[in-house]
């Protein structure tokens, strides 16, 4: 899908944002630059120091001084060498450091960037940016800007040389150069546009393979086999035809390019031997002339793929730059920040203990992706160790005050407090770290179920995690397994059922002992024997914090100290079930539908 | 998984796709050889231009250039050698234009090959290998087999001319001067493949790093949340730092090799060419050989350079490919599912009998000893605790698995006796986790009923109460869904995978915990208007809320794959067992609420 991202016009902005990044690859940069533009300066010498053993000794039929031409042969042989050497080495560490620094960079500001962002843009999105888009601007920053560098050079020199020996001749050489330019020129042009059709066609193709193996079990319930092979038939077939429409202009580019090599060489050849026929040039400056009409053409293609190469990157490089230099929509102010410390660095001796106690003071809000305010002027209390309840239907926005509480978003308006201090006031951290959460879609790491639990509380001890788990029955989902606690969970802890992955999510979240508890639909994959006994054991381990649950199921949230009902975003009804119920509002309702399923049910 | 296939194995498939691929490739190796014949006569050519024309010695030439008066002679070789260029330019263009094609129709038949196996692989393969992995292999390791048979096999034929033409050229102009040249191929080729070896080595431990790099950064970004509710940035750049430190001196180390090769290979090259202008510099003094001979060895010897260089890669990576192949072909070996030889058709809305069927997951059994019937057009409840087998009985119907004992029969007929595809037209299966299709919500709810109208369309996506929520999009059914679209909530997606079955009208629709990510106010909606919409179709329900089940003709409890009760809901509340105090437990939190 990236591929299909086209590029405005090209921009040089993002590209020299991505300089500070990369210092450390700079001065391997340069080594290699510098050894490389050396390397272009041996490349035109080279046929000319060849050529010259025509002149001097093989038509003169004499090897004087010949031991002298070997040795300063031999000596700028050593220094080509040494030379590829350098310009390999700076290659090779630009391309690793660069490579590795911008993917730190793109990391570190993913550890940064609020919730909002990563609601909006998928990991796989991401994920790709952080490994491939790096590593093609790692790989272009290494070999293509030194090597269009070097093209540049050798082109040049090339024509100076080639100067000094006979303009005459050279003149015979330029008057085609720019019809080989022109020919670069128009078939680059189109070889791109068929190019992107190309790398279109083959994202399709992976597309069609994500959807067939991972869908692969949906389409075998609904027998749609035989239409799913037809379909892909289609894709690669029109992947095959772009391909071939491709290489079909490519074909007759890169020969007729080298035609032009050919062709210059024969006339080269034709004008040289009559020049050499009337004494004007010797036969050496000749066969020089002919290994650089042969090379020098060649160049001029590769050089205009280098550079379509770099006009093509611009896509990723401004991709890896807006993600590098994207800002977090909730940050800590510097003065927090000196307190609290940062994310990666925080200053645990200057934390308060927190309590509990959250306020929303005149609080508005509006989703940064625009529409509708869904809060408006909203406040509530409420007091360490009470249970607060969002009820309302799927897609409500039951969610939204407890990602304000979290400091997932900043609110549009009023202030958020917790222990009677505005949020914003301490750091993200700090409050991230005694809040307990529990997922509907609960995500583990790939590694042990012990290490999955002790996740929530890096110091927790093998008893603590154990304890963990038995409080939230967890306990059995290991004792099943073969190798217990230890068992690997997988990749995102897909060896599991939702359920499992649920209840030890639950033991991840109580073993970090949190202030606040939040629990969004946190058993919806459980059942309903296990759910009571996890409702039991939050109770009675969580007696005095603070817990915010979402729930669509009424009974769970009975209890609560304060009920909110949520509907298409906004807080309709709030207070206690009895108040609700005498209300006669949208609770009400709820409660009578689910109460008449209930009676019907007893029979 | 990493079984080794034999090498007959290996060549056999790579021969059934390159079937397709056979007369382009053919046309572009003949043009290789044309070109490197073309070659080959240019640099003769101008041999002959600069011994016979230039220098005067017309001993060597051609006789029907050498009867040209001389001042024709010249101006007759460089149209000559202009022939020859264009000649060049046609073969060119006939080379580079067919080589793709073949490359292309031979990927597309391996491509659409492996895509259709494996929609035909048992569901059991597809539950056991991770859908990462087999991506993987459909798409790296098919163009690393790809690049080896369209670029680097075509290559190595074309190169295996190339130096025997040239070495026959050399040979035949001057044999101590072509033993020189010539003296260095094996070297290049015995070092580049001792080379190439060791660093094909350390590009699969490059790649692997990689693959742990990447795997690092995925679950950060599908973990966030947990991350951040945790508060553990610090210990998640700790762990992603530490990779790609060991990544970097990985990288480095492989630097290091790699320059290494090149720089020995670039010494070789530079040695050879200098021992050639040395020697031939002597020989052209004491008049062995002609300035023309001279330096067409030049050129030969530097245009064979590359090829060589570039035919160890092709021999070296024989193995990488070899283990590509292997990948390929674990897909390829696994087995289809078996269609009966005669099927035979049942009716669909009949009975469906399952006769004491047990089944097991690798040896850890699910089911026991299973058995009921459900009549025609009836509706089934099954009511289980998590893991007591209620979504195995949902596959045995769709005959995803296929029970160790016992039967099942849909109108009186064993299931392995049906066309698959048959079958599961005819039960509509609804899973827990449903996958949509990366096209439109109407493309998504339409797929097993092409030919449904618009109105029959509405009535199956209200039915499962998602009308609402399709209004409520920008775009409607026209809104793009799954992995490239719009991302759809787990109740939405049950919602559209309903429909889905709805719409099929399939006989038999079996709902596997179909509605856990629903609202209770939805969730009743939609089970209201189910046995309705479901028309004479035969409805399984598996839940476990009893809510959900009371109102089927039949009800029965698992647990550990044991059916250990059964009856209406009125009877199994009035036995006392586990559905009773699961409803119990259910509803003690409806009266307490009634009481307040």
């Amino acid at each position: 899908m990236a591929d299909q991202v086209q590029s405005k016009a090209f921009s040089l902005k993002p590209w020299l944002k991505l300089i500070p990044t990369t210092r450390k690859a700079w001065p391997a940069f340069w080594l290699s630059v510098v050894s490389n533009i050396a390397l272009a300066f041996i490349d035109f010498y080279l046929p000319l120091l060849q050529s010259r053993v025509v002149d001097e000794y093989i038509t003169v039929g004499s090897l004087e001084g010949f031991g002298g031409y070997a040795a300063h042969y031999a000596v700028i042989g050593v220094v080509q060498l040494a030379l590829i050497i350098l310009y390999f080495k700076g290659c090779m560490q630009c391309e690793a450091y660069s490579c590795r620094d911008l993917r730190d960079a793109c990391f570190v500001n993913l550890q940064r960037l609020s919730l909002d962002y990563h609601n909006t843009t998928s990991a796989g999105h991401n994920l790709s940016r952080v490994m491939s888009d790096t590593s093609k601007i790692a790989e272009m920053m290494a070999w293509t800007i030194s090597d269009t560098l070097w093209g540049f050079a050798y082109i040049i020199g090339v024509f100076c040389v080639m100067a000094r020996l006979s303009f005459k001749l050279a003149v015979t050489l330029l008057v085609i150069a720019p019809i080989v330019v022109l020919l670069t020129f128009y078939f680059q042009k189109k070889l791109i546009v068929l190019n992107r059709q190309v790398r279109a066609e083959h994202s399709k193709i992976t597309g069609g393979y994500n959807e067939g193996i991972m869908g692969a079990k949906t389409s075998k319930t609904l027998a749609l086999e035989d239409k799913l092979c037809g379909e892909f038939e289609e894709i690669t077939s029109r992947a095959a035809r772009a391909g071939i429409l491709h290489a079909r202009m490519r074909a007759i580019y890169v020969p007729l390019i080298v035609l032009c090599g050919t062709l210059a060489a024969s006339v080269t050849l034709y004008r040289g031997g009559h020049m050499v026929q009337g004494g004007e040039v010797t036969l050496g400056v000749l066969s020089a002339f002919m290994t650089y009409a042969t090379g020098l053409f060649q160049s001029f293609r590769w050089q205009a793929a280098r550079i379509s190469q770099l006009i093509s990157l611009q896509a990723n490089v401004e991709r890896v730059s807006g993600l590098i230099h994207e800002t977090p929509t909730v940050t800590d102010n510097a003065e927090v920040e000196a307190k609290y410390g940062d994310c990666f660095a925080p200053k645990t001796e200057n934390w308060e203990p927190m309590h509990g106690e959250v306020t929303f003071e005149d609080v508005s809000f509006t989703y940064p992706d625009g529409g509708e305010e869904v809060l408006s002027h909203f406040s509530m209390h409420v007091p360490a160790g009470s249970t607060v309840a969002f009820v309302g239907e799927t897609g409500a926005g039951k969610s939204t005050l407890v990602n304000l509480a979290c400091r997932f978003y900043e609110p549009t308006g009023g202030r958020v407090l917790i222990d009677g201090v505005d949020v914003q006031q301490r750091s993200q951290l700090w409050l991230h770290s005694h809040i307990g959460y529990v997922l509907q879609e609960p995500h583990l790491f790939s590694g042990t179920i012990r290490e999955n639990i002790r996740y929530g509380r890096p110091d927790a001890t093998d008893e603590e995690v154990e304890a963990a788990a038995r409080a939230v029955n967890a306990d059995r989902i290991a004792a099943k397994l073969p190798r217990g606690y230890e068992t690997d969970v997988g990749e995102c802890g897909d060896n599991l059922s939702t359920g499992e992955k649920q209840l030890i999510s639950f033991a991840r979240a109580i073993i970090a002992k949190p202030r606040i508890f939040v629990l969004d639909e946190a058993t919806s994959s459980v059942d309903t024997e296990t759910e009571r006994m996890i409702q039991q054991a939050t109770k009675r381990l969580m007696d005095g914090t603070t817990s915010f649950v979402i729930a669509h199921r009424l009974s769970t949230i009975r209890q609560a100290d304060m009920i909110l009902v949520i509907d298409h975003g906004k807080v309709v009804e709030q207070g206690t079930h009895e108040e609700l119920l005498a209300a006669g509002g949208v609770y009400h309702s709820l409660y009578i539908t689910q109460l008449r399923r209930q009676e019907k049910q007893n029979g | 998984m990493k079984k080794k296939h034999g090498f007959t194995k290996k060549t056999r498939l790579l021969l059934r796709h390159l079937r397709p691929a056979a007369s382009a490739f053919a046309v572009g190796v003949l043009a290789s050889f044309a070109a490197t014949i073309l070659k080959t006569v240019f640099t003769q050519v101008i041999r002959f231009t600069v011994d016979g024309v230039l220098l005067g010695e017309t001993a060597g030439l051609p006789s029907w250039l050498a009867a040209l008066e001389p001042g024709k002679m010249l101006a007759a070789s460089c149209a000559l050698a202009a022939v020859v260029a264009v000649l060049e330019f046609a073969v060119g263009f006939i080379h580079d234009s067919s080589l793709p094609k073949g490359s292309e129709r031979f990927v597309k038949s391996l491509r659409d090959s492996l895509y259709s196996h494996i929609q035909r692989l048992p569901y059991s393969w597809h539950a056991k290998n991770p859908t990462g992995d087999i991506i993987q292999r459909c798409t790296s390791d098919v163009e690393v087999v790809r690049a080896f048979i369209a670029d680097q096999i075509v290559e190595f034929v074309s190169t295996v001319f190339l130096i025997a033409v040239y070495m026959t050229m050399m040979f035949t102009m001057n044999v101590k001067i072509a033993l020189l040249a010539c003296a260095f191929v094996p070297l290049v080729i015995g070092t580049s493949m001792y080379y190439h070896r060791k660093i094909g080595r350390s590009f699969t431990a490059f790649d692997e790093s990689e693959g742990a790099l990447s795997s690092i950064v995925q679950e950060n970004l599908t973990g966030v949340r947990v991350v951040r509710a945790f508060g553990r940035e610090r210990d998640e750049l700790e762990k992603f730092r530490r990779r790609n430190e060991t990544h970097t001196t990985l990288w480095l180390k492989m630097g290091r090799m790699m320059t290494t090769f090149w720089t020995f290979g670039d010494t070789v090259s530079f040695v050879q060419l200098f021992l050639v202008i040395l020697l031939g510099v002597h020989m052209c003094v004491g008049g062995e050989i002609t300035l023309g001979t001279y330096l067409a060895f030049i050129n030969y010897t530097k245009q064979m350079n590359w090829p060589v260089r570039g035919l160890c890669r092709v021999i070296t990576n024989m193995s990488k490919v070899g283990v590509s192949i292997d990948r390929l072909l674990y897909i390829i070996e696994s087995d289809e599912e078996h269609a009966p030889e005669n099927p035979k058709t049942a009716d669909m809305h009949g009975d469906i009998c399952f006769d004491h069927v047990s089944f097991a997951y690798d040896e850890q059994p699910v089911l026991r000893d299973v058995s009921f019937t459900i009549p025609g057009g009836s509706t089934l409840g099954i009511l289980g605790e998590t893991g007591s087998g209620k979504s195995t009985i949902a596959l045995l119907m769709a005959r995803l698995y296929d029970p160790q004992q016992g039967a099942i029969r849909i109108g009186g007929v064993d299931l392995r006796e049906m066309d698959q595809a048959q079958l599961r037209r005819g039960v509509g299966v609804v899973l827990q986790q449903p996958f949509l299709f990366s096209r439109t919500l109407k493309e998504n709810i339409m797929i097993a009923a092409s030919d449904a109208d618009q109105e029959q369309v509405d009535a199956a996506v209200k039915d499962a109460c998602l009308y609402h929520s399709i209004q409520e999009f920008k775009e409607g059914y026209d809104t793009i869904v799954g992995e490239r679209g719009v991302t759809l909530s787990g109740g939405q997606k049950q919602r559209t995978a309903i429909a889905r079955t709805l719409l099929s009208g399939a006989p038999v629709m079996v709902f596997d915990d179909s509605l856990s990510a629903v609202d209770a106010k939805t969730d009743e909606a939609i089970r209201m208007r189910l046995r309705e919409a479901a028309g004479g179709s035969t409805l399984v329900l598996i839940a476990h809320r009893v809510s959900t089940l009371q109102a089927a003709d039949q009800i029965i409890v698992l647990s550990e794959g044991r059916i250990i009760e059964r009856g209406t809901h009125e009877e199994l509340i009035r036995q006392g067992g586990v559905y009773a105090r699961t409803a119990a437990m259910q509803s003690a939190r409806g009266e307490a609420e009634a009481d307040g």
